[in-house]
């Protein structure tokens, strides 16, 4: 029974990093390139909804006011590949492993300023509710909602992907950008239309993760455990991300029980290192090769 | 005995066999082309000489020995340089380097010498400065010596890839495609080139090229391949009048029409 | 505009291309050399740790301007460093062979990471040396009887032939041991550049492909670029080390190798003038802020990371507006003055190109 509440706990953790993953590969999709900033894009999300949600600052009920502080954050991701990402458009990669890694840095002032760097608490319908699944088995309301929430997102996400005209568009964009833009496919907008859909991601795992605990402007160093999700699940697949995820919150609940004190919080990059050693395009990888 | 000797070369990408017995020897000293439409697999078999693909079968033998087994980067060594369809310059480099790093196969100092530039690595840096020179003073380049590819036109670029092919001293030039996207006069002065370079030079060349009047006038032999298979081997001439190749390029139709 | 006519190979070859050329280089040297003379003990500080910063960054400059890959773990590397260095010094070791040791160890490791690291490439590769450096923190942390885990560890003074560098004590002595190691290691690095060792380490940079068609063995010579850069950036950090006089894990955090990314950016990918243009901005900005926080009274305190959005407000604006850093922007100027009046506004003008992925699917 204590392996399996254990397993559970870790799951619940795995889906956030799975989530955030999400947003990882939804970006590398659109722009080829990894978002560092995801992490904080989390992070603000969680505070943006905690503006509308909390009493003491809007007060607005608890569902609405995800709903519109996804809404802002959709804002947020369209601005920043409107007015920043495509600024290096046609650059290498690096350029926005750069970009994106001061954008994480001026989100996370942006949200200490308004929000302060002391910790806060999300209140949500879900804190202190307990679902008994069997004699001895529970799990917190919040756990539960995690783990559904995020099934439900990656199976939206890959319907949305596989089936959808605008869906396709955006895979087409992403496989060659000059083939799409001659086929009729406003390829800047729809890179744009992406980065709001990751600011949307980014603001339910905010939600999800705040639900669990107190938030403070640096939660969005969790990103870096959560590019260990997208590097095992490879970053070209959405369910892997999220398999990803899951694997890394596993292995963390596991080590933290039973192995000795430090080895947590390796385990995730150890795997990781091996991950991109043997398996480079991720356990369920793509085939990557350059044409001569 | 040839120079390069390919026998029953081939490569297979998931179920496309992309090149499938291909099998032909190049003399010392003559120009061989190889032709055929897109996507029949000649950029294929510089990529399997080269050693960037392995081969799923076959043979490819340099001066009588066997290559297959090499990695890549150990073919320069050998003698063996090449040009890219789509020019593989180092873009941020200026012309003078690029051909400088042709020179790579020839260093002889280690990378510590390197860091306190002793005096040996100075004399090789001459060395290579003089050969260098003298690619430079063949393809009349003198005006881009110091200007970065990133600037140059299209036919410059191509001319350099050409020099930085020759500045590695090779024995045998695999030219991918050294005409396309060029005019006719930057067509003619490759001609020119590619024949100095067989006759004064004394270099063996092996091109894939789509431009005929270009293959017509510098190869002696030349090899049709469609599809990955060989069509016909032969003078240029010969070739060209195979009802096979004819039927490659433009489809049994035209066949019924040439014979009729 | 100057024209000089070249009569040899080796005027080419040569570090400085004419006698004005290597004069400013030793107007330079001299002013350097006489800082101390010139400068308070605080700012002879700031010198010193400049001096480091830009040690460290012709280490990362090598790799990720000269060599292309990224590393956002070069933290790890001066932690390396710094801790061999403290540790082999509390074992009785004189100060240059702990020094050199440090060196050695870094550039070891960082060649043992390079093999399976050079497999990977762009952003799998920063995300790997991400992930490094994340283990190197945590490793410093358990392995406390060499550390001192999260309580740190003092790096002993330095001591040669009776005279002491130490940094409290004998700033000077230390600037000018700094200040020596940096002329070494800058001279190196130019004469990487101009040999084959460095051409090799551009041509990989620049095109995988043809690098190994002219036989360049491109494991190996990424191997040597990460060992290399590891072993500067080792070194810089033993210096470090000496500097804080007392650090622990805290001191080479994940910010300190943004820092350093942030310094060889802006001062200019490809320019070893860039790691130091790129030091002195990452030294000014704090020194800036709090001037203008004396002069115009406005209480930033509410605002504690004020420092690091200005950074990243400055690095994006970079990212976006000069890539080349602040010598590519030298360059333009330069350029620009030479040429006065006959240059055209779209000289320098960028291709934007659309993205042609490698993907193959």
């Amino acid at each position: 029974m204590e392996l399996v509440q254990l397993l559970l706990g870790g799951i619940a953790n795995g889906c956030i990093y799975g989530l955030i993953a999400l947003g990882f590969v939804l970006i590398y999709k659109a722009s080829e390139g990894v978002n560092f900033a995801q992490g904080d894009m989390m992070m603000l999300g969680a505070f943006v909804t905690l503006g509308f949600v909390n009493a003491d600052r809007m007060d607005l009920p608890f569902l609405p006011g995800v709903a519109l502080a996804c809404l802002v954050m959709g804002c947020v991701g369209y601005g920043i590949d409107r007015f920043l990402v495509r600024g290096v458009f046609g650059q290498p990669q690096f350029a926005m492993v750069i970009l994106t890694i001061a954008l994480g840095f001026a989100l996370r002032f942006v949200a200490g300023t308004i929000w302060g760097y002391s910790p806060l608490v999300l209140e949500t319908p879900l804190a202190g509710v307990n679902l008994e699944l069997a004699a001895g088995l529970a799990v917190s309301a919040a756990d539960a909602a995690t783990i559904v929430t995020t099934v439900v997102l990656t199976v939206l996400l890959w319907a949305f992907f596989a089936r959808t005209r605008l869906g396709l568009a955006i895979q087409a964009a992403s496989q060659n950008q000059l083939a799409a833009y001659y086929m009729g496919i406003p390829v800047k907008f729809v890179n744009s239309l992406v980065w709001a859909l990751s600011g949307i991601v980014a603001t339910v795992a905010g939600v999800l993760y705040a639900a669990k605990g107190a938030i403070d402007p640096n939660i969005g160093l969790l990103g870096i455990k959560a590019f260990a999700a997208a590097v095992i699940g490879g970053f070209g697949s959405l369910p892997g991300a999220l398999a990803g995820g899951v694997i890394v919150g596993l292995i963390e609940a596991t080590a933290q029980r039973y192995g000795p004190s430090g080895i947590s919080q390796m385990a995730p990059y150890a795997l990781m290192l091996l991950v991109l050693v043997f398996w480079p395009g991720g356990l369920f990888a793509q085939i990557r090769a350059k044409k001569v | 005995m040839a120079l390069l000797e390919v026998r029953d070369l081939a490569i297979a990408f998931g179920g496309l066999k992309a090149v499938d017995g291909v099998s032909f020897s190049v003399e010392k000293g003559e120009v061989f082309a190889i032709i055929g439409p897109n996507g029949a697999g000649k950029s294929t078999i510089f990529n399997l000489i080269s050693r960037f693909y392995d081969p799923s079968a076959g043979s490819i033998r340099f001066e009588g020995r066997e290559i297959t087994g090499l990695a890549a980067h150990e073919i320069a060594p050998l003698g063996i340089a090449r040009t890219f369809q789509n020019i593989e310059l180092f873009d941020h480099s200026t012309v003078l380097q690029n051909l400088l790093m042709g020179r790579h196969a020839h260093r002889r100092t280690s990378w510590i010498e390197d860091l306190l530039f002793l005096p040996r690595v100075r004399r090789e840096e001459r060395l290579h400065r003089r050969r260098v020179e003298e690619v430079i003073e063949f393809l009349e380049l003198e005006a881009h010596r110091n200007k970065l590819i990133a600037g140059l036109p299209y036919g410059v670029r191509k001319v350099v890839e050409i020099g930085r092919a020759l500045a590695t001293g090779p024995k045998l030039l695999l030219l991918d495609e050294p005409a396309s996207g060029l005019s006719v006069e930057e067509t003619q002065d490759v001609a020119f080139w590619i024949e100095d370079m067989q006759k004064d030079m004394g270099l063996t060349i092996l091109m894939v090229e789509h431009d005929m009047n270009l293959v017509a006038r510098v190869s002696n032999r030349v090899l049709a391949v469609a599809n990955g298979r060989p069509l016909a081997m032969g003078t240029p001439a010969e070739v060209q009048g195979h009802p096979a190749v004819i039927e490659a390029y433009l489809g049994t139709a035209a066949v019924s029409k040439v014979s009729a | 505009m100057r024209f000089i006519f070249k009569t040899s190979y080796d005027r080419d070859i040569d570090l400085f291309e004419d006698g004005w050329h290597r004069a400013r280089i030793a107007a330079l040297l001299a002013v350097l050399v006489a800082l101390p003379f010139l400068l308070g003990e605080y700012y002879l500080a700031e010198a010193t740790n400049l001096l480091i910063w830009s040690l460290a960054g012709m280490g990362l400059m090598l790799l990720v301007g000269h060599s292309g890959q990224v590393s956002l773990g070069h933290a790890a590397f001066l932690a390396i460093g710094a801790y061999t260095d403290a540790a082999l010094m509390h074992c009785g070791l004189p100060w240059p062979v702990a020094f050199a040791a440090a060196g050695l160890v870094s550039g070891l490791f960082g060649a043992l990471v390079a093999i399976p690291a050079i497999r990977m490439s762009g952003i799998y590769l920063a995300i790997a040396t991400l992930a490094l450096f994340v283990l190197v923190e945590e490793a410093v942390i358990l392995a406390e009887p060499i550390t001192g885990g999260i309580g740190g560890i003092m790096a002993p003074p330095i001591q040669l032939f009776g005279i002491s560098f130490e940094r409290y004590g004998a700033l000077a002595n230390f600037y000018w041991l700094c200040l020596g190691v940096v002329a070494a290691v800058t001279l190196a690095y130019a004469n990487l550049l101009r040999s084959p060792t460095g051409r090799a380490f551009m041509a990989v940079r620049d095109s995988e492909v043809s690098a190994r068609a002219l036989g360049i063995n491109v494991a190996r010579t990424k191997t040597l670029a990460f060992g290399l850069s590891c072993a500067a950036t080792g070194l810089a950090g033993s210096l470090m080390g000496h500097f804080l006089g007392f650090f622990n894990y805290e001191a080479f955090s994940i910010f300190i190798s943004i820092n350093l990314l942030l310094v060889v950016t802006i001062g200019g990918l490809g320019f070893i003038q860039g790691a130091f243009l790129g030091a002195i901005l990452i030294a000014a900005v704090p020194q800036v802020l709090s001037i203008l926080r004396d002069v115009s009274g406005i209480d930033t305190s509410g605002y504690p990371g004020l420092e690091t959005v200005v950074f990243a407000a400055i690095l994006i604006g970079f990212i976006i507006y000069e890539p080349m850093g602040l010598y590519g922007r030298w360059l333009k100027i330069r350029t620009f003055f030479d040429l006065f009046p006959l240059c055209r506004r779209d000289m320098f003008r960028r291709q934007k190109s659309y993205l042609k992925t490698e993907r193959m699917r």
